[in-house]
């Protein structure tokens, strides 16, 4: 069916499959509050929430009920649209990452191919950054908006923590893609499930520097500086309430989700599960996909947990610590890894 | 698909010229710089739309992502105010407006004979990021890598300029 030239089935599936996706993410930003507060109980030997449905599982529910019926508060003195502009910006661009995830092979459904895959574009990790570095505006514009010397004290912060940590990032993953020689993330990971080896093994110390940045991108702690609520009152998001706190809280939940599935993705083989290969000629097509998609899950889920787990292990760095831990040891480590990595692809492509 | 690239051009092209307006129009500095931002996110939709990904992804990671960043960053600490900027002398919009205009004569008269060849975005590949880098590598190597010797050189007079001592 073709109107106006344009496929609409096309259409009608890719809106389908962006819109469960972007579901799906704000799904497991939602539990990922109650895991986390979960996780610390259980690191703290305490029980944690425990009250609303059985295990607490209906906390979030209430949570963000809580947080729509408060009163929503704008102060004399901000500037009113970019108050309400600075959380749209952080949720907004915090769903826009996930277009380039693959999140599984090719379903066939009555007849039709479908991706698991937003968009392929042939810059998918250049998309990534890009979307990443916009993140930071939803936090300095929200922070300056407010009025309030501790906010902006905080966007500042948060601004030069972001641009410091994405140097270091950009940089190992510079050292990937001399690997893999692509910047489209689904034949990264098919590479990954061709040659049987994760990019975890071959970027040992690439991967490394990429976790400890996504924690500083994240604003999670040991890194989490913006909102130090001892040092700053409670950060950037010190004058807001209601809603437009929940959004910028739920902003890091989704970030964190995001940048989890996109570690498993670029490190450790995405979709790819052990024995997929052999295992595709006994089992139908869409089984396989289904199967990956849950490998992919999984590995996300465990990498959420290493961030919960971090937090509630790592105590908060002091802000000269920070700056020196990016500049002075990530961004050397990550040149000598770019340095090595092309010194043995240029021996291996010579030899 | 003619018809639908034509109405992305006149959208995108719309709100390029309007939020550019805004950056010289608005009174409030921070505004002028989200305008700015938007404006490049327009032009990059125009990179997009001649098939030149790499250069508009490019183009979104280094001047809105990094640069204006650091725009934002300077106004915000300098906390300028709408009432609290100096009014300035008349003759300095005097003298902004004639060298304005002159500009824009330069422009005109430069541009009225030039041949602009209309580009098809679907023969034209070059801003893909293999055909980019094949270029960049092989036929410019030269200028490539000098360039990259004046971006060092501004690194190092930054640091020297903000050494202590």
């Amino acid at each position: 069916m073709t109107l106006l030239s344009i496929d609409w089935f096309f259409l009608i599936e890719k809106i389908l499959l962006i819109s469960v996706i972007l579901v799906l993410s704000l799904v497991v930003a939602m539990y990922a509050t109650w895991g986390e507060r979960k996780v610390a109980a259980w690191i703290q030997d305490r029980l944690g929430p425990n009250r609303a449905g059985p295990m607490g599982l209906l906390q979030p529910l209430a949570d963000g009920g809580k947080l729509f019926f408060k009163e929503e508060i704008i102060p004399t003195s901000a500037n009113r649209f970019m108050f309400v502009l600075g959380p749209s910006i952080a949720m907004v661009v915090a769903c826009m990452t996930s277009a380039v995830i693959p999140w599984g092979g090719t379903l066939t459904i009555a007849g039709r191919e479908v991706s698991l895959q937003v968009a392929d574009v042939n810059i998918g990790i250049l998309y990534i950054f890009a979307v990443v570095s916009m993140g930071v505006y939803g936090i300095m514009i929200g922070g300056w908006a407010s009025n309030n010397k501790y906010s902006l004290l905080a966007s500042v912060r948060a601004a030069s923590q972001i641009i410091s940590y994405e140097l270091p990032m950009g940089l190992a993953l510079i050292a990937l893609l001399m690997t893999t020689g692509t910047l489209s993330l689904k034949t990264i990971v098919e590479q990954q499930i061709n040659s049987g080896v994760y990019n975890a093994f071959i970027q040992p110390l690439g991967f490394l520097i990429f976790l400890i940045c996504a924690f500083a991108e994240c604003n999670r702690a040991p890194f989490d500086l913006p909102e130090a609520e001892n040092e700053l009152n409670g950060g950037y998001h010190l004058e807001y309430s209601s809603m437009k706190l929940g959004f910028f809280l739920f902003a890091e939940y989704i970030n964190m989700f995001i940048s989890s599935a996109l570690m498993a993705t670029l490190y450790w083989g995405g979709y790819g599960f052990p024995g997929m290969t052999s295992l595709a000629s006994s089992l139908s097509p869409n089984l396989i996909t289904i199967i990956g998609f849950l490998a992919l899950f999984i590995k996300t889920l465990i990498f959420i947990f290493i961030f919960m787990w971090v937090r509630w292990t790592v105590p908060r760095f002091r802000y000269d610590q920070l700056m020196r831990l990016g500049w002075r040891v990530l961004i050397p480590l990550s040149l000598a890894n770019m340095l090595i990595t092309g010194a043995i692809e240029l021996f291996r492509h010579h030899s | 698909m003619g018809s639908i690239q034509q109405i992305i051009f006149m959208v995108l092209s719309v709100v390029a010229l309007a939020s550019a307006l805004g950056v010289v129009l608005s009174k409030n500095p921070v505004t002028s710089v989200l305008c700015l931002i938007i404006t490049f996110f327009a032009i990059a939709g125009h990179y997009i739309m001649m098939n030149a990904q790499f250069l508009a992804v490019v183009h979104i990671i280094v001047y809105a992502g990094a640069i204006m960043v650091l725009f934002l960053y300077v106004l915000m600490l300098m906390n300028l105010n709408a009432e609290l900027e100096p009014q300035k002398r008349n003759w300095l919009k005097y003298a902004g407006a004639i060298s304005g205009g002159a500009l824009l004569v330069v422009l005109v008269a430069a541009l009225r004979d030039a041949s602009m060849p209309a580009l098809s975005p679907e023969a034209n590949e070059i801003g893909l990021i293999h055909n980019l880098g094949l270029a960049l590598f092989k036929q410019y190597v030269v200028p490539f890598e000098v360039s990259s010797i004046l971006f060092l050189s501004a690194m190092i007079g930054a640091v020297v300029i903000g050494r202590k001592d």
